[in-house]
């Protein structure tokens, strides 16, 4: 069955390959630093270019995330943001952005569990979003979600680590994804000077037993750290240096598209 | 989430034969698995492989058991009250106050220290809540020559100081956690976040029954000694089995290690869950007593019971000892309450305070207030029973460490 979702998702990453550029993918935490700002923030994301943004709903304990989204996540909740509301953040955000741009929810099982899977899917799949992530879901258990997500034409993006077993990361392919979100490093999230040396190798090992667009995230936060990645990965996600910079006192939406204009710089071969 | 088939019983070290959980999935019934970044998944494959073979490894058994009885004084006796409940059922504690340490923890710890050490593991690291468990870690590490940090909340911090100043005398590290509310669940997510960017170097001694699978199956190997030794003591003292065993639940270790050796006998096992002010405030930690906060939800990779509110938000929990106030409950607890074979009951601060002054008083002993639960929920359960019947209590730690707070309470009133 076609997933619509996933057919955008993989038709903006060919566009990107097409250009001869890596795709840019963000991800902010809904309602950080505001509930106000979220709309704004990525109605100038899409301005500037960005191929797809990941709407983060925040959690009490997110287990995979370092300080920043901590934070964020933390600020976001004294909010009074729920699931609810990042649905309904989504649809703005659908509308602002238009049909191009790839919208994703990134969120740990709990809350989505607590507001239902099924009624997520619907709601998520009516607000114009067009996939999900859940980082603290297992492989095995992604794959069982399969014919739900198809059901309301959502894509999965998996996530696999640098230690992740090819024959398990084989597993991604039941799932068809648009493209694969693979951590640099083993930890959590969190801008970081440098990339590990290892992971072109492990990108290299993944490319063919993935048979999906790479992507990859966790540390990157600078215009070098994207370019480092021309020749070995489709995408880079970026997701704390953005939220350090729209945390950092200034207008958010202007902040958000200076950096990316950086980032994008990146994304193009020098 | 589906109730899955069992396909094989695991290995045991002290366990109940025969019983089947955890599954090949790691789960007790729908509880458990493993909800987890993909980074710790392997981890918790190779931690999983390597207890399977240590524990059918006759070596590895025999270093383990040597320890305990020589380095942290196993067996514990189990003691008949004298003056405690004089009426009533006869009242039985089982001693582990009187282990290395001042808790059951250290079981835990010396198992998967050795299990550390046999998968090359350098370093250690460890949640603590009461101190108890970074105190039982920090004493390992320094009989196994290791590198050792404990992640403790800083409300804890203060309030079981004299643990952290053990920790320290005994060479860790203890960071202290300032998100959230502080204390344990904080603690449990730093812990996880050190090991999961040290994998290569670090074992994450995990002290309490619960965390992704295979933690609550190896916490209730290393535990399930406390139930096996106090069974065969019952048997010898008494000459049965005692009606009722009793045992505090915060992630629910020194419980399933008590009651695993009871499964299949007509004993009823009672797990005592921390009240805080009162289930009705909204400030305690009893995940089955509160159908409005204590729903299924995954916290901290496992499936189970856990206080949240209607947004699948993980709430804060209060109790006046640090070692019972935690959101989630251990996965194999929920289901022995699912199937009827356990039953959960609660006790307040201050039906805790005042067991353990009775205790104090009567019968010279001062245990922790995590214990002190127990006693109190044991009392209660007895003076409804006739004289020619026997509970027995996991006393599963001692109170020292409890001086500062019993002060601050006794003010407080």
């Amino acid at each position: 069955m076609m997933a619509a979702g996933r057919e955008r998702l993989a038709a903006r990453l060919n566009a990107c390959s097409a250009k001869g550029r890596l795709a840019l993918v963000v991800y902010i935490t809904c309602g950080y630093p505001s509930p106000e700002a979220t709309v704004q923030v990525c109605r100038a994301l899409a301005a500037v270019g960005v191929d797809a943004i990941e709407l983060g709903v925040p959690f009490s304990d997110p287990l995979a995330d370092g300080p920043t989204i901590q934070r964020s996540s933390a600020l976001a909740l004294r909010h009074g943001v729920t699931v609810r509301t990042c649905l309904e953040m989504a649809r703005q955000v659908r509308a602002e952005v238009g049909p191009e741009v790839g919208v994703l929810f990134m969120s740990y099982w709990n809350p989505l569990f607590q507001y239902g899977f099924e009624r997520f899917l619907q709601d998520a799949a009516a607000s114009g979003a067009d996939g999900f992530i859940l980082p603290d879901m297992p492989l095995e258990e992604l794959c069982a979600l399969v014919p739900l997500a198809e059901a309301e034409g959502l894509a999965i993006v998996p996530l696999l680590a640098p230690n992740t077993p090819l024959e398990r990361a084989r597993l991604v392919r039941h799932m068809a994804p648009p493209f694969v979100y693979v951590t640099t490093r083993l930890g959590v999230t969190g801008a970081r000077a440098d990339l590990p040396q290892a992971l072109r190798q492990v990108l290299a090992m993944l490319r063919p037993v993935v048979e999906a667009p790479l992507a990859v995230g966790f540390g990157i936060s600078r215009r070098e750290h994207v370019r480092a990645l021309w020749g070995y990965a489709d995408a880079a996600v970026v997701g704390s240096a953005l939220l350090d910079r729209l945390g950092s006192g200034g207008d958010p939406a202007e902040a958000a598209a200076a950096f990316c204009r950086e980032l994008l710089d990146g994304c193009t071969k020098a | 989430m589906s109730i899955r088939e069992t396909s094989r019983v695991r290995p045991s070290l002290f366990g109940a034969a025969g019983w089947p959980y955890p599954d090949e999935h790691g789960r007790y019934g729908p509880y458990g698995g493993r909800y987890v970044p993909e980074a710790l998944y392997p981890a918790l494959v190779e931690l999983e492989e390597a207890f399977s073979e240590a524990v059918e490894d006759p070596a590895f058994r025999q270093e383990l058991q040597a320890l305990l009885e020589t380095y942290a004084g196993r067996p514990t006796p189990i003691y008949r009250t004298q003056r405690l409940s004089s009426s009533g059922a006869q009242l039985w504690l089982k001693r582990e106050d009187l282990l290395h340490t001042g808790a059951h923890k250290i079981n835990n710890a010396l198992g998967q220290g050795l299990l550390a050490k046999r998968m090359g593991k350098k370093r250690l690291v460890a949640e603590t809540g009461a101190g108890q468990h970074g105190v039982a870690t920090a004493t390992v590490a320094a009989l196994l020559g290791m590198e050792c940090v404990v992640y403790m909340g800083s409300v804890d911090m203060r309030r079981q100081e004299p643990n952290v100043r053990r920790m320290r005398l005994l060479g860790a590290e203890v960071r202290p956690v300032e998100t959230g509310s502080a204390t344990l669940k904080e603690a449990v997510s730093e812990a996880i976040r050190d090991w999961l960017s040290n994998l290569g170097s670090t074992h994450y001694l995990l002290g309490s029954a619960l965390g992704p699978h295979p933690y609550p199956w190896i916490v209730r190997e290393f535990q399930a000694v406390i139930g096996r030794e106090a069974r065969a003591q019952f048997l010898q003292r008494v000459g049965a089995l005692p009606t009722a065993v009793v045992a505090c639940v915060g992630g629910g270790s020194n419980a399933i290690g008590l009651f695993h050796a009871f499964l299949s006998d007509a004993v009823e096992l009672v797990g005592v869950e921390a009240g805080g002010r009162g289930v009705k405030t909204g400030k305690h930690a009893a995940r089955f007593s509160d159908p409005e906060r204590g729903r299924v939800g995954v916290l901290h990779g496992c499936y189970s019971y856990v206080l949240q509110d209607q947004d699948g938000q993980i709430m804060n929990t209060h109790s006046v000892s640090a070692g019972l106030d935690y959101p989630a409950v251990g996965p194999e607890h929920a289901y022995l309450r699912e199937i009827g074979r356990a039953q959960y009951t609660y006790v307040t601060d201050e039906e805790a305070i005042a067991a353990l002054k009775e205790l104090a008083r009567l019968e010279g002993i001062i245990c922790a207030l995590e214990s002190a639960h127990a006693v109190a929920a044991a009392l209660r359960l007895a003076a409804s029973m006739g004289r020619d019947e026997h509970v027995l209590v996991g006393l599963s730690g001692r109170g020292d460490k409890d001086l500062e707070t019993l002060s601050a309470a006794a003010e407080g009133q």
